[in-house]
């Protein structure tokens, strides 16, 4: 066996207390795996996270190789030899992808506080319990969840009211996810009564309740509902494609898509290369990296809450 | 007023003294009551251009004369419908079979691991790609499985053939529910890994020791407390049928073409915004919101005829 230490360390109601926390020791009564078992558990386990990082690992490194690297390993970089930040530079300097990435960062900014507030002060109020007409607003926003209008009327309605062109057009039409309202909804409702009792006693008003006592309690979920708003923003093309028809006003997905999918340089990044050629391979992993440094900076922070927020929403909603 | 009081004077006191007293609640979800209103509730109006003949240019909404069934006739009458009606559905069949179970083997795998630290690496591992956008998603499987992808590359260094996986109209719906499953697998796991742990452990112990083993442990604890939400999710993916991965779609549309790509909202984007039929497209979007309604009725019944939840209770 391989894992006699497993079986050698006391059980029972004298042991003394394990290092390993609880829940980390097989219970006696069950079989222990076989060594082929624990193998192909690992393996897969292995192979899951490796499918998953490894592209990751080949884009980031072939955006920080250099050229002669690059034609070496006849294209995609496997085993980093030399680390550039040319491709980078080239893409901050100005320019097309400069300014893409500054307005996605911009509209992931105020879309997401936006998003944020609105929907937090919405399901405050729509928490508190006996409140006038909660119910039936909350079933005017349950049904847009089973039910929508479809892309063409709403693409009809946003022209119509003449947001098209504006980066409101990308902002707006999705800026709170009943989704979101629930989880929260959901965690307000939970925050012990009494406590807001005995604040409402001592006079406080319901913006006062809110900005002492409910959101000091919810960062928590908070930093997750804004995880979620602006990972929306951040990932926004489509609705770029729809209402933005001038390219100067492309976030920077739209100049992903145009440059890696589609394989064409988008308009006014031709100035870097010779005109109208593709840009090579470092700088087009380059722009893919700047796509995915936002999630991959804001993740670790959040990660922790994912489950509990997730499944708050889940159950209770 | 103390807060649990509202509930029980709400009975014996007017509207109108209620509405002044929770002024400030319904100040607070207005702002958000009214842009779903206004982006979801307001668009509905639009739907009548399913019903008319409705050019922007010549004429508004109101006055666009009255058509009847035509756009509908003209829906039918289309070969490239009833092709995206089939993609979708043979889409959404292959996903059923290699998407959904995905999650709950990767549950159960995980779930067997003893190790927090491990596990919850893992974890963070496999939610990760849920969060990268549809283009970024699309752009990492081109660099990896593309016609100048490291595959293709790696190949051809070897002396053998290159290929393309992206263009290829043939593997098309396996590489998009492979492009799901990467994107999305992991974070399918959350709900499941959750059923699993509000499982009650001694269960497992009092199992082993009437002599059940790790298999029958599994197939009569572990896969029933699975059951519920398998149900839930099911019914509301069968409900979903005629939406499979618009934007990912639609990204890829021009790599493989239509005639293997075409879905039913793409179909209706093609129709709608790129051909400015929006009379057409809108009777597509209205018929398949009749459709998935009607599915999910559906599929609740027969989750209810097999003594399961589903959605919403009987």
């Amino acid at each position: 066996m391989t894992v006699t230490e497993r079986t050698a360390a006391p059980a029972g109601p004298a042991a003394p207390p394990a290092r390993r926390r609880r829940d980390e020791r097989r219970p006696v009564w069950e079989e222990e795996p076989g060594r082929v078992g624990q193998g192909l558990k690992g393996a897969t386990l292995a192979g899951v996270c490796l499918a998953i990082l490894g592209p990751l690992w080949v884009v980031i490194v072939t955006s920080l190789s250099d050229q002669r690297t690059i034609t070496d390993a006849g294209g995609l970089v496997i085993f980093p030899k030399t680390i550039t930040f040319r491709a980078y530079t080239e893409l901050l300097s100005g320019g097309t992808v400069t300014r893409a990435t500054l307005v996605s960062l911009a509209l992931t900014a105020v879309g997401t506080v936006i998003s944020t507030v609105v929907s937090v002060l919405c399901a405050y109020g729509l928490s508190r319990p006996g409140s006038f007409l909660h119910r039936p607003i909350l079933m005017v926003l349950l049904v847009t969840m089973f039910f929508n209008a479809g892309l063409i009327p709403t693409y009809l309605l946003v022209t119509g009211v003449g947001l098209e062109g504006s980066y409101w057009s990308m902002i707006l039409p999705g800026a709170v996810s009943v989704f979101n309202v629930l989880v929260l909804r959901a965690f307000f409702q939970n925050i012990a009564p009494e406590l807001i009792d005995s604040a409402r006693i001592d006079g406080a008003g319901d913006w006062r309740i809110l900005f002492r006592i409910v959101l000091p309690l919810s960062k928590a979920v908070i930093a997750v509902v804004s995880l979620f708003y602006a990972v929306g923003y951040w990932s926004q093309w489509f609705n770029a494609m729809l209402y933005l028809n001038d390219q100067d006003m492309w976030p920077l997905q739209m100049i992903l898509r145009q440059l890696v999918i589609k394989q064409q340089a988008p308009q006014g990044m031709s100035q870097m290369i010779s005109t109208q050629q593709i840009p090579g391979l470092a700088v087009q992993m380059a722009v893919m990296v700047l796509a995915l440094i936002p999630v991959a900076v804001l993740y670790p922070f959040v990660q922790k809450h994912f489950t509990k927020g997730m499944l708050t929403g889940a159950v209770k909603g | 007023m103390a807060e649990r009081a509202r509930g029980a004077l709400a009975a014996r006191t007017g509207w109108w003294h209620r509405l002044r007293r929770d002024r400030t609640l319904l100040l607070m979800a207005a702002p958000a009551v009214g842009l779903l209103l206004l982006f979801t509730y307001v668009p509905l109006l639009w739907t009548t251009v399913a019903f008319k003949d409705y050019d922007p240019f010549t004429q508004g909404l109101w006055t666009s004369p009255w058509v009847g069934l035509d756009n509908f006739t003209l829906l039918f009458e289309d070969s490239r419908f009833w092709d995206a009606f089939a993609n979708t559905l043979s889409i959404t069949f292959i996903q059923l079979v290699l998407f959904f179970p995905v999650p709950i083997a990767l549950a159960l795998l995980l779930n067997s691991v003893l190790s927090d630290k491990v596990r919850g690496l893992v974890q963070s591992i496999l939610y990760l790609p849920h969060f990268f956008s549809w283009v970024l998603v699309i752009t990492i499987f081109q660099q990896m499985l593309g016609g100048a992808g490291l595959l293709a590359q790696q190949l051809r260094a070897h002396g053998h053939e290159g290929f393309d996986l992206m263009t290829d109209p043939g593997v098309f719906k396996f590489l998009i529910t492979a492009q799901l499953v990467w994107k999305d697998a992991g974070w399918g796991v959350i709900v499941f890994l959750a059923a699993l742990s509000a499982v009650n452990q001694d269960l497992y112990e009092a199992a082993a020791v009437d002599g059940a083993n790790r298999r029958r442990r599994m197939w009569h604890i572990t896969l029933p407390a699975l059951r519920p939400v398998v149900a839930l999710l099911l019914v509301l993916r069968v409900g979903d049928s005629l939406t499979v991965g618009f934007e990912q779609i639609l990204l890829q549309r021009d790599a493989v073409g239509p005639g293997a790509s075409e879905v039913f909202d793409t179909y209706v984007w093609w129709v709608g915004i790129a051909n400015t039929d929006y009379g057409i497209a809108a009777a597509g979007g209205l018929i398949k919101g009749v459709f998935s309604l009607v599915l999910v009725l559906i599929a609740n019944k027969v989750a209810h005829l097999l003594g399961e939840q589903g959605v919403y209770r009987k």
